[in-house]
């Protein structure tokens, strides 16, 4: 039999610093990006938000003979569009995307280009022949400004109730501080993808909210499993402390969540090469999901669930001491809870990889 | 192993899989022998499968009803309802005014004589419908508010209406099953058309939108033979009325022999006629509600001047006849959407017919004519989203969605095979089987399989596939702590089963979600991943585990397990 991992014993919370760190330098990335962005003057805006949530309108075309995007956009300008954004569909070199932000000014303004959006567009593109003929509009994607902001606020509505019936099902199974860090985790593999999207100026569409949902999901299932283990490993060994067990949880599953993820990650690889444009944010953005849900179970979750536990632990015996003590002497003694949240030193371990 | 049991199992998965695959390439027809060829087969899968817009092509169109303007103008019209009514009877009001702002829609009667605010009540109650409008009195006003409830019932009875008008100008201009249903919250008077195949939504969208909000108006003018009073700007209109525009008297904008574009919307004025304005009496002598009938007809100046004729109701011809034949050589006016197309004098009684002129194309007279004979909307609406796809987009996106699907799974079969060698072959089954089921599933709940959907399917397969490398990992663990095979089967799928239990509920929940709440494509990929998902607790537990059964029962010692 083939093996990818065969008793593996690494000590994974010793390096849980390092983990955060690096989580903690990845957000941050993703977060000045988007304040730099955001603030900086003559800067683009934090996320390159497609029409879905900022409304405006998309119209696909494909050319007999495709024209350099300066001269479609020239001939655009000289029927009175000029703001429009010209991007070639990487996989198919004949069609374009023309993109029309919503025209400034008053709403009745904006709503009023925003009906006759293709119009505008057909009007440029005659220029290069009739329709039909020497190009064809194969869609267009019209979104109002009101419609974007409904679109937004639902998308966010969404993923934040999805989170909070993810938190209550895993304090349901578990206990609640599982829940706690697996949330954590999976709001930490959202922020370090929506930073990539900020930092590369991806754009953000619906489906890409869809995927950040499916990595949610993707996320906290990698997550259940090795807290699953954790919960049974608890069980058959009483006496090993949660640090070992954790370890030990850790590596008996690893096998698995290098087998899923790789299988997931090819999975979408897949999508990312075929799955063609209107799928590339999707794509791309579970892509990026796939490796950090992975890591962020096992360097995340697994650590803050840890120290959680451990706390509540010591607060316990400590509160349970300070009340013995007063009740002795009459004197209070500071304890010092929690100077080393994970007493367990790795060096004690001696159990192997599983129960065997 | 009990052989029963096996038996049992076996007959199950052989009658869901035969019973699955009816579903998905079977025909809706008494089969033939077509039926079991390869196009044949393609044909019926197509026919079975409902696709979503973005992959058949197709026009999605979220529009939303101005009930703001409707309550406005509902708010107008008692006003000056209200002020016909006092005048007539001789009641001492200084001022009726409409107050619509910021939401409160309000109708404030100002009493010369304070005593008489009693009087001036009874008098309009007996006349104006105020019934859904509270009623307040201070110093010499009285006020009529709209309330909160009655907005409500308002707007949602005009969205509704407006729905009903959609439908059948649909209906009318030959729309092939359109899907016109209200969209998002009640109050946020949404309404979603969907019309498959339509490439070219331009017209259908004005056809859609247009208010056709027909009136026939007396217009303020010296009569005949005396050219029709108009006026070069809107300010000289206001100052012949004494620089405020009284309740009983509005100022509309004429443009004489405008060329209009489809539906009879002004056209994008690049050679602008000269507009002049006019005063006009309000309320109207009739309005579009009176309408019996309407249509097209060549007017005298050729293909290219076309105009409406249009038919009254008896109640509408009665009060027309009336009107008409009391005010001889008088003005009127012929207003579309708040502008007026013609002006003509009365020359002599006039019952059921008239015409608008304007010089209309074929097509725009055609559209104006349909629309009108749908009814007016009862307010404005506006675009707010449009998605529309063309056949050959949506083709594109099924060739790639289907070449994403089967690389994945290719990789993930070959992955199988490689890595766990025989029980490779119990993950290969319960995928393909996942996969004939997960449609199966899509056609019997008749949901829509778009291409967000396609990518669920795709996470499907990563999915399943983690509850077979669960249970195989499990299995190989048992192995090694030195338990015999069928125990090590037994517990390893007890134990992963926990786990998968824990990760489909929580993917299920966060699907649900998405469902509930998202809007069209997060839907379209809810549907697919929570049908696979429930599938896949049939098909990579139940049976992967009954292949296992089958493996053990054959061999009475099995030595050892390709796992």
């Amino acid at each position: 039999m083939i093996q990818v991992f065969k008793d593996v014993k690494i000590d994974w919370l010793a390096n849980r610093r390092i983990f955060i760190a690096i989580s903690v330098i990845l957000m941050l990335a993703g977060l000045s990006s988007a304040i730099i962005r955001q603030w900086a003057p003559g800067g683009s805006e934090a996320f390159n938000l497609g029409v879905d949530f900022k409304g405006g309108t998309v119209v696909t075309a494909k050319f007999k003979q495709r024209p350099a995007p300066e001269a479609i956009r020239d001939a655009l300008a000289k029927t009175g569009v000029h703001d429009a954004v010209i991007q070639p569909v990487i996989d198919k070199p004949d069609t374009v995307l023309i993109k029309l932000p919503l025209a400034g000014g008053s709403d009745a303004e904006s709503q009023a280009q925003l009906d006759i959006g293709r119009s505008r567009v057909t009007g440029g593109l005659n220029q290069f022949g009739k329709e039909g003929d020497a190009y064809e509009i194969l869609g267009t994607d019209a979104v109002g400004a009101v419609a974007g902001a409904q679109l937004r606020n639902k998308a966010i509505a969404v993923t934040l109730a999805a989170l909070v019936g993810i938190l209550m099902y895993i304090a349901f199974r578990f206990e609640w501080t599982y829940g706690a860090a697996a949330v954590i985790a999976v709001f930490h593999d959202v922020l370090v993808t929506l930073g990539f999207f900020s930092i590369f100026q991806w754009e953000v569409s619906l489906t890409v909210i869809a995927a950040l949902l499916t990595l949610v999901g993707f996320s906290v299932n990698d997550t259940i499993v090795i807290f699953d283990r954790i919960r049974e490993n608890r069980r058959l060994h009483r006496r090993d402390s949660l640090y070992q067990i954790t370890n030990d949880s850790i590596n008996q599953t690893l096998s698995r969540t290098v087998i899923t993820s790789g299988l997931v990650f090819l999975s979408v690889l897949a999508m990312v090469l075929f799955g063609g444009e209107v799928l590339r944010g999707f794509s791309l953005a579970l892509l990026i999901g796939v490796v950090f849900g992975t890591y962020s179970s096992v360097a995340i979750a697994s650590p803050i669930m840890v120290w959680w536990e451990q706390r509540l632990d010591l607060a316990k015996k400590s509160s349970a001491s300070a009340i013995n003590r007063t009740a002795v002497g009459g004197t209070r003694v500071a304890t010092t809870p929690g100077r080393k949240p994970l007493p367990g030193t790795p060096a004690k371990r001696s159990r192997g990889a599983s129960g065997a | 192993m009990k052989k029963k049991n096996l038996l049992q199992r076996t007959i199950i998965i052989v009658v869901v899989t035969l019973v699955g695959i009816y579903i998905v390439i079977g025909p809706r027809h008494r089969p033939s022998l077509r039926d079991f060829t390869w196009s044949g087969i393609k044909a019926n899968l197509a026919a079975n499968i409902n696709l979503g817009l973005d992959l058949k092509g197709g026009s999605h169109l979220v529009l939303r009803v101005k009930t703001d303007e409707f309550l406005k103008s509902l708010t107008e019209g008692n006003a000056s309802a209200i002020q016909a009514t006092t005048k007539d009877a001789g009641l001492p009001v200084k001022e009726v005014k409409a107050e619509t702002a910021g939401g409160n829609y309000r109708i404030i009667v100002e009493a010369t004589d304070p005593s008489k605010l009693g009087e001036i009540e009874e008098g309009v109650k007996k006349k104006v419908d105020l019934s859904e409008w509270s009623m307040s009195t201070s110093g010499n006003t009285v006020t009529w508010t709209l309330t909160a409830t009655a907005q409500r019932a308002l707007a949602e009875q005009a969205t509704e209406q407006a729905k009903k008008i959609i439908e059948s100008r649909l209906d009318a201009v030959g729309v092939a099953e359109p899907l016109v249903q209200r969209h998002g919250s009640q109050s946020s008077h949404q309404i979603l058309v969907q019309m498959p195949g339509i490439q070219d939504p331009e017209r259908v969208k004005q056809l859609l939108k247009a208010e056709s909000k027909l009136e026939l108006v007396h217009v303020v003018s010296p009569p005949s033979p005396q050219p029709a009073q108009t006026y070069a700007t809107e300010e000289e209109a206001k100052a012949s009325l004494g620089g405020t525009v009284p309740q009983n008297r509005r100022i509309l904008p004429y443009a004489e022999r405008n060329e209009p574009t489809a539906a009879g919307q002004t056209p994008d004025n690049q050679n602008p006629t000269q507009k002049k304005w006019v005063v006009v009496e309000s309320p109207a002598i009739i309005n579009g509600s009176e309408l019996r009938n309407a249509s097209a007809v060549q007017g005298r100046g050729g293909s290219e001047d076309y105009q409406i004729s249009f038919a009254l109701k008896p109640t509408g011809a009665d009060k027309f006849g009336a009107w008409t034949g009391a005010n001889i050589n008088e003005y009127m006016g012929v207003v579309l959407n708040g502008e007026v197309k013609s002006i003509a004098y009365i020359k002599g009684q006039i019952h059921d017919q008239g015409e608008i002129s304007g010089r209309f194309t074929k097509q725009s007279a055609d559209d104006l004519a349909l629309t009108l004979r749908s009814g007016a909307l009862p307010a404005p609406i506006e675009y707010q989203e449009e998605r529309t796809v063309g056949p050959s987009l949506g083709a594109d996106s099924i060739r790639s969605g289907v070449r994403a699907c089967v690389f994945g799974l290719l990789f993930v079969v070959a992955f199988m095979l490689f890595y766990y060698r025989g029980a490779g072959v119990n993950a290969v089954v319960a995928l393909v089987l996942n996969m004939i089921l997960m449609l199966a599933g899509l056609i019997l709940f008749q949901a829509t399989l778009t291409l967000p959907g396609i990518a669920g399917i795709i996470l499907t397969i990563g999915m399943a596939v983690d509850s077979n490398v669960l249970i195989f990992e499990r299995i190989r663990e048992e192995l090694r702590s030195g338990k015999t095979i069928p125990s090590a089967i037994e517990q390893g799928f007890a134990r992963a089963f926990v786990t998968i239990i824990d990760t489909h509920v929580t993917t299920i929940i966060s699907s649900l979600f998405l469902f509930v709440f998202g809007t069209g494509p997060l839907r379209g990929f809810a549907v697919t991943l929570v049908i696979g998902l429930l599938i896949n607790l049939f098909s990579a537990v139940y049976v992967s585990r009954t292949i296992f059964m089958w493996e053990l029962s054959r061999k009475r010692k099995l030595e050892s397990l390709s796992i």
